[in-house]
């Protein structure tokens, strides 16, 4: 069981010059524990992708810190998987070489590897594509692949940054549909970013709105839309459902009166 | 039943032309996707047949004399005499498989120092500020201008020759690994970090190969640069070689051999060209891709 904390966090990009410096996020509290599906929703430029680096310890903050089981967090490992936004495979390796990727850097055999690969693949559809080269898949596909890629190295906790932003919205349900289906199966702590109201809503457990620069926290709503729908199936009811619709018209009015 | 002209009959007609409009792939790719796609082969050939035959009129009708522009049949037929009769002093086969040897000596010379040197630059800043200043000023002088220096230093041995070779090649395969190690996204760096990679397997699975297009790349350019300079070097007391074998033949105003060799020189850069466009294409199929 993991428990993530960030604790008074602020970051500040440098500027050109030493007067413009762009602050980020400013002071930000936030703790994940368990299971947790976290969605972080907030407008374009808000700091989103920079919360998560500094999660995934691709970047450390300016003050504050953040702690992962009470260590804090010193740069990026394999108990912290990631799913871009702009999708990062290797173009070099087709598809089954990239979904295994994570287990050849702990040097497993081929045999063992392509067997988990495989599973994962499988999980995320692609499972006839294996040998395909990675431009020959479409942008939903390669997503997907981002994803298998993650799953296969079995992280505790899944960083995912906005991987649904660039799909249509018959695919972009499918696939919140999968990482609901994913993420009741393998019991991990998601911690997801979405501009979407929509997306955020129906997958969060715990739901934080955030600021314009310098990025905050402004609200944090507890949901159960997701597990709903793990039970029921239904992801249609569940959209359309009064209570769905009053908090989507609530959140939207947040988000809008940031300006 | 009304006579309408079969659509597909028409494109069959013109199918000759259509190569050149539509080289096998649709119309609207052709037109919307990157300009200049297409396969230009056909039109390559073409170019070349039209450029001989004109060559062959204008000589044919003696409106030159044969000392300025030697006939195509000319050249030809020293092709075969000094294949088996030599000139200068050896047959054009020993000529050319000198010249070959030292290409391709200086060609490895520099495989085996630029990539390293290249990538070093690439990966650390202080191997970067060390190696820019001294390419950065060399680069752009002609061979030529340094040649007397490297007589003086290195005799007018082999060592020579080859080292000119050497250094015309050297600086466009450092800098193309330089840049091919810049071209690789931060995001996949990230990802095999947080896949658990450690910093010697993110340089061996991701750095190295988003290098590896440019690196080849700068391999071709350098290659290139080496037929470039062959004539260069081979002015220096050479007893054999084509580059060689031009000047001995200039200065006894033997114009066919002199365009013989040119077009030797030619077609050896144009074959090695190809070869390392083969290699590119086996090695970086997925290059301009994604
Ligand atoms: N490397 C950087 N250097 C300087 N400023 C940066 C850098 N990266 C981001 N910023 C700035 O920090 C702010 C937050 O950027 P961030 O990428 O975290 O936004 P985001 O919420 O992920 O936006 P989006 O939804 O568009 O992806 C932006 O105003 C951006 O201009
Ligand atoms: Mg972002």
């Amino acid at each position: 069981m993991s428990r993530l904390e960030i604790r008074n966090v602020s970051l500040d990009y440098p500027g050109q010059s030493n007067g413009n410096k762009v602050q980020a996020l400013a002071d930000l509290n936030l703790v994940i524990e368990g299971q947790d599906f976290v969605v972080a929703l907030g407008p374009s430029g808000c700091g989103k992708t920079t919360l998560l680096n500094l999660l995934a310890g691709f970047i450390s903050p300016t003050r504050g810190q953040i702690l992962l089981d009470g260590k804090k967090v010193r740069g990026p490992a394999k108990d912290r998987g990631v799913v871009f936004q702009k999708h990062a495979l290797l173009p070099w390796m087709n598809v089954i070489e990239n979904a295994e990727f994570g287990l050849k850097l702990q040097g497993k055999t081929l045999t063992e590897r392509r067997k988990v690969a495989g599973k994962s693949l499988t999980l995320v559809g692609l499972e006839d594509f294996q040998h395909h080269a990675i431009y020959q898949l479409s942008g939903g596909m390669q997503q997907r692949l981002g994803i298998a890629r993650v799953l296969t190295s079995d992280p505790d906790i899944l960083l995912m940054d906005e991987p649904f932003g660039a799909l249509d919205a018959l695919t972009r349900d499918s696939m919140q549909e999968l990482i609901l289906k994913v993420w009741a199966s393998t019991r991990k702590m998601i911690f997801f970013i979405t501009h979407s109201v929509e997306e955020a809503l129906f997958l969060a457990t715990r739901l934080v709105v955030m600021s314009p620069r310098p990025g905050r926290i402004l609200h944090s709503f507890d949901l159960d839309f997701s597990r709903q729908f793990l039970e029921t199936r239904d992801s249609r009811a569940i959209k359309s459902g009064p209570e769905y619709i009053e908090l989507r018209e609530e959140i939207f009015s947040i988000v809008r009166n940031q300006g | 039943m009304p006579t309408t002209t079969s659509p597909e009959k028409r494109p069959d007609q013109q199918s000759f032309l259509r190569r050149f409009r539509r080289p096998g792939i649709s119309r609207a790719a052709e037109e919307f996707g990157v300009p200049g796609k297409g396969r230009s082969l056909l039109i390559s050939v073409v170019t070349a047949v039209l450029i001989l035959t004109l060559w062959w009129v204008v000589a044919g009708m003696k409106l030159v004399s044969p000392l300025f522009l030697p006939s195509p049949a000319d050249v030809w037929r020293q092709i075969i005499e000094v294949g088996s009769d030599g000139f200068g002093g050896a047959s054009l086969w020993k000529h050319s498989w000198i010249s070959v040897c030292r290409v391709f000596a200086a060609f490895l010379a520099s495989c085996l120092t630029a990539i390293p040197i290249g990538l070093a630059m690439g990966m650390s800043r202080i191997f970067r500020g060390i190696f820019d200043p001294p390419i950065e000023f060399y680069r752009p002088i002609p061979p030529l201008a340094y040649l007397p220096l490297i007589i003086i230093w290195f005799g007018i041995g082999e060592t020579s020759k080859v080292l000119l070779i050497y250094l015309a090649c050297f600086a466009p395969m450092a800098l193309s690994t330089r840049a091919g190690v810049r071209s690789v996204s931060v995001e996949q760096i990230h990802a095999a970090y947080s896949l658990g990679a450690t910093h010697a397997q993110v340089i061996r699975y991701v750095v190295l190969r988003a290098a590896l297009p440019e690196i080849l790349t700068g391999m071709r350019i350098g290659i290139g640069f080496g037929w470039t300079t062959l004539v260069a070097a081979e002015m220096v007391a050479a007893a054999a070689g084509l580059g060689y074998m031009i000047l001995n033949a200039s200065e006894f105003l033997v114009t066919d051999v002199v365009v013989m060799g040119i077009i030797v020189i030619g077609l050896i850069a144009l074959l090695s060209d190809l070869l390392m466009r083969t290699i590119e294409r086996k090695l970086v199929p997925w290059k301009g891709k994604v």
